[in-house]
């Protein structure tokens, strides 16, 4: 028994288990941490069923309060009854535990909190009705109610004779109106963002030329002629831009429906408030993949919405992405040129020694150590010199000496040049000498040698080099929020104003994102499963930025693969 | 067969050494790796033109230190010192004037082990050229082909110039080796054990390719294997110890050597 169990121990058997033991726990934190975020995040875009229920929870001194629920249950926990009875709601004692339910109930501006816990046990009548209707606004959070009345300018369109079967005559139209009231707002949008912001792009781009020519006392009679043609020029462009705004309100807002709450409330709604209207219950399997799809893509695509609980998180997709890719455009050379010197050309000796030390060392430094140094030096030394050199024409209103994209992927750039560093001097120490001399040999300068034969050798080392800066950037966040990242951009870093990528503006960013929906909202219940979904996006962003290095390296390596025979 | 023909060629009668043209002329080298480390003790030496010189010697005599004294490949080690005069075409090779990959050009070098570049096989040959500026696709054309039939490669490869080079095998990349290092044309050809890492047969068509190549170039071979020695050089210098120990005709070396140090070694008592 003993021979046999010592056998087993040096066969390796128990170690081979462990191995694959310390694997299948990794895979599973791993698939864990996906799962969480997957379920609790893509759930929220699920059209849920709108339940309809009486709720009597028992009160002091056998009072008879009875409430209506109607709105979506979004989560259930098990409380503990004594929990509950110091809470107020004088419960049995007998029964230990009760389940409670998250019902996100909507119409905060009816009844001030858009979601409330309720006792299972409690919930009389419970009904989901065909026709009550889901409405996702733009302001106020959802709305859950019935359909009741439609107006076109304030007169009803029940009773107008046509409608035989008024309720589905009057939901069909309230459908139809929906669509065009998001048309019209759609087309209102695209002229605020594009020609009002324009015009207002190019009419401070010829003020701050005004106070150029001011500074530089080149103002003359010609030149202020031609900028007040210029503006006035753009001021009827502003205006014939009102002018057609101010229709198209008019037009969007023709529109408003009566709902009538689960209290008996009468709630009047304008048709432009609404982004989104179904009728949960009386939608099958395909209709709900319908909308939940389109939420998805509103998710991904759009603007966000009531600081940050509702839309999309396009801006932050494209802050991050675009951060990370103009870091790498600094890292890169950077790093590589630093290695290149350290490896190639530096007398290697104890001061290079040092100096690689502190390199690795620079590595472990806390990020925010590198928030407040690129807060210090880049936005007010570097960024207020540009000003002052470059941009004084608008001082006192900083240009570049405020937080913004440039300076965020600099410092970012800087907390990563030494993993950048560190893996192209690996690689160029695994180049064989007998490469390089066979180079030298030639008649190569030891430059050439380098740019013709080493550099593409270690190119896969150096992207090996850029991945792990990419990983490590792509899900920083503390410095950032010294150097660039805001709660909410006004504009994208990258339009159609010339010069086209706004380096010095500010942006979004799916960490600080997280943080900002998940910490620093108001309305916390609904903000919480958009944190899931915004760091399940977070996670995928840095993937598929990180697939995207490795399959260049992967070619790269198959390029210059090991002479070694 | 062509043992026979090498045979011939050096019964063939050839000049002595005082007779020949020399075209690498070697006064008083002394070579130090570091202070207490000397490689090559007090070596003169004229290797004749337009000939095939072996050298030859127990492993760390000194003889791979020469030849890479002759296009200062040394220059490469740290630390490492070099006393005396090497003269290439009467000019002082370790002059301060002298451009070393202008040097390195003019005295090519094929190395132990082939190693091509990861490039593919008309870069390869094409790299040397590219260096120099040459950048006319007639004129890369012209050299990589006629490199690479000089080193009897042309007709393996010409229907896969631009595969990479590392898929050839390892006689094949010692080939284009030698005809990426004759495409810049050179006047001396430095061969540093170039088939000791090879098979038998890759070995044989090296040996015949250099035996080809000495009609215009004045090659120096190091090498570990004495017969080699003997079929390909018509020249053969014996070292020991960093000690230049006798340099001969090579028939004269391996059957008549005027030291007993060679002989010694000659016969296999040591080495």
């Amino acid at each position: 028994m003993r021979k046999n169990y010592d056998k087993w121990i040096s066969s390796g058997t128990p170690f081979v288990w462990l191995n694959a033991g310390a694997v299948a726990i990794s895979i599973l934190m791993v698939a864990g941490v996906l799962g969480v975020l997957v379920v609790k995040g893509m759930a929220n875009f699920w059209p849920a069923d709108v339940l309809h229920a009486d709720y009597q929870p028992p009160a002091e001194n056998g009072q008879i309060i009875v409430s209506k629920i109607l709105g979506e249950s979004v989560d259930s926990e098990a409380v503990l009854g004594s929990q509950i009875i110091s809470s107020g709601i004088p419960v049995s004692d007998a029964q230990d535990f009760y389940t409670r339910q998250l019902i996100k109930r909507g119409n905060r501006d009816v009844s001030g909190a858009d979601f409330a816990w309720v006792l299972s046990d409690f919930i009389y009548e419970a009904s989901y009705p065909q026709k009550v209707v889901t409405i996702e606004r733009r302001e106020w959070g959802n709305f859950y109610g019935f359909l009741m009345n439609l107006f076109e300018d304030d007169i009803s369109l029940i009773g107008s004779g046509e409608a035989t079967s008024p309720q589905a005559d009057l939901w069909y139209e309230f459908t139809n109106r929906i669509e065009r009231a998001v048309r019209i707002q759609d087309d209102i949008d695209k002229i605020e963002k594009e020609g009002i912001d324009e015009v207002n792009y190019d009419l401070e781009r010829l003020r701050l030329l005004e106070r150029k020519f001011e500074i530089d006392n080149e103002l003359d009679s010609v030149k202020i002629r031609s900028l007040a043609d210029e503006r006035a020029r753009l001021d009827r462009v502003y205006s014939g831009l009102q002018e057609e705004l101010s229709d198209l309100y008019l037009e969007v807002g023709r529109d408003r429906a009566v709902f009538l709450t689960a209290d008996g409330v009468e709630k009047s709604i304008q048709l432009s408030d609404v982004v989104r209207a179904y009728r949960a219950n009386s939608l099958n399997i395909f209709e709900k993949l319908l909308i939940y799809f389109s939420k998805i893509s509103e998710f991904l695509t759009d603007d966000p919405r009531e600081a940050n609980t509702e839309g999309g998180i396009f801006p932050a997709i494209f802050g991050t992405v675009m951060m990370v890719l103009l870091m790498s455009v600094f890292v890169t050379p950077f790093g590589v040129v630093a290695a290149v010197y350290l490896r190639e050309y530096a007398k290697q000796g104890t001061v290079t020694n040092i100096i690689r030390v502190a390199v690795n060392n620079l590595a472990g430094v806390p990020s925010i150590v590198y928030g407040v140094f690129g807060l210090g030096f880049f936005i007010y030394i570097v960024g207020g010199g540009i000003d002052q050199f470059f941009y004084s024409e608008a001082l006192p209103a900083p240009t570049f000496g405020t937080p913004g994209l440039l300076w965020a992927s600099l410092t970012l750039a800087l907390l990563t040049v030494p993993v950048v560093i560190v893996s192209t001097e690996e690689g160029l120490a695994r180049i064989p000498r007998s490469v390089r001399e066979g180079s030298l040999a030639l008649g190569a300068t030891k430059f050439e040698t380098l740019w013709r034969v080493v550099l593409p050798m270690a190119s896969p080392a150096m992207m090996t080099g850029l991945i792990l800066a990419v990983a490590r950037a792509a899900g920083e966040v503390a410095p950032l929020m010294l150097v660039g990242v805001v709660k909410l951009a006004p504009s994208l870093p990258v339009d159609g104003n010339y010069p086209y990528l706004h380096l010095d503006q500010q942006f979004m960013h799916l960490g600080f994102h997280i943080y900002d929906v998940g910490f620093q909202s108001p309305n916390i219940e609904a903000a919480r499963p958009l944190v899931f979904a915004t760091a399940l996006l977070l996670v995928i962003v840095i993937a598929v930025l990180n697939v995207t290095a490795v399959s260049i390296r992967n070619r790269l390596r198959e390029k210059f693969k090991s002479l070694d025979v | 067969m062509k043992k026979v023909e090498v045979r011939t060629s050096l019964d063939n009668g050839l000049e002595t050494l005082e007779e020949l043209k020399s075209c690498v002329d070697v006064k008083d080298l002394n070579l130090y790796y570091s202070k207490d480390k000397q490689a090559l003790i007090d070596v003169n030496l004229k290797i004749p033109e337009q000939r095939v010189t072996a050298f030859i010697g127990p492993s760390g005599c000194g003889k791979s230190s020469l030849l890479r004294c002759f296009n200062r490949m040394n220059d490469l080690v740290d630390d490492c010192v070099i006393v005396g005069r090497i003269e290439i075409d009467g000019e002082d090779i370790y002059k301060k004037a002298v451009d070393v990959a202008d040097l390195r050009r003019r005295v090519g070098m094929v190395f132990q082990k082939p190693n091509p570049f990861p490039k593919s096989i008309y870069e390869n040959v094409a790299y040397g050229l590219r260096i120099q500026g040459v950048n006319s696709k007639r004129i890369l054309d012209d050299a990589v082909e006629k490199s690479l039939r000089a080193a009897a490669l042309w007709d393996e490869v010409k229907d896969r110039l631009s595969d990479s080079a590392l898929g050839l095998s390892g006689g094949q990349q010692q080939r284009l080796v030698i005809a990426r290092t004759i495409a810049v044309e050179p006047e001396v050809l430095l061969l540093d054990e170039p088939a000791s890492a090879l098979d038998p047969i890759s070995t044989l068509k090296i040996e015949e390719l250099i035996s080809e190549l000495k009609k215009h170039y004045t090659i120096v071979i190091v090498t570990h294997n004495m017969q080699q020695a003997a079929r390909v050089s018509d020249y053969t210098a014996f070292m020991y110890m960093g000690n230049m120990v006798e340099f001969d005709k090579t028939d004269i070396i391996f059957t008549n050597p005027s030291k007993k140090q060679t002989e010694d070694y000659i016969t296999g008592r040591y080495g």
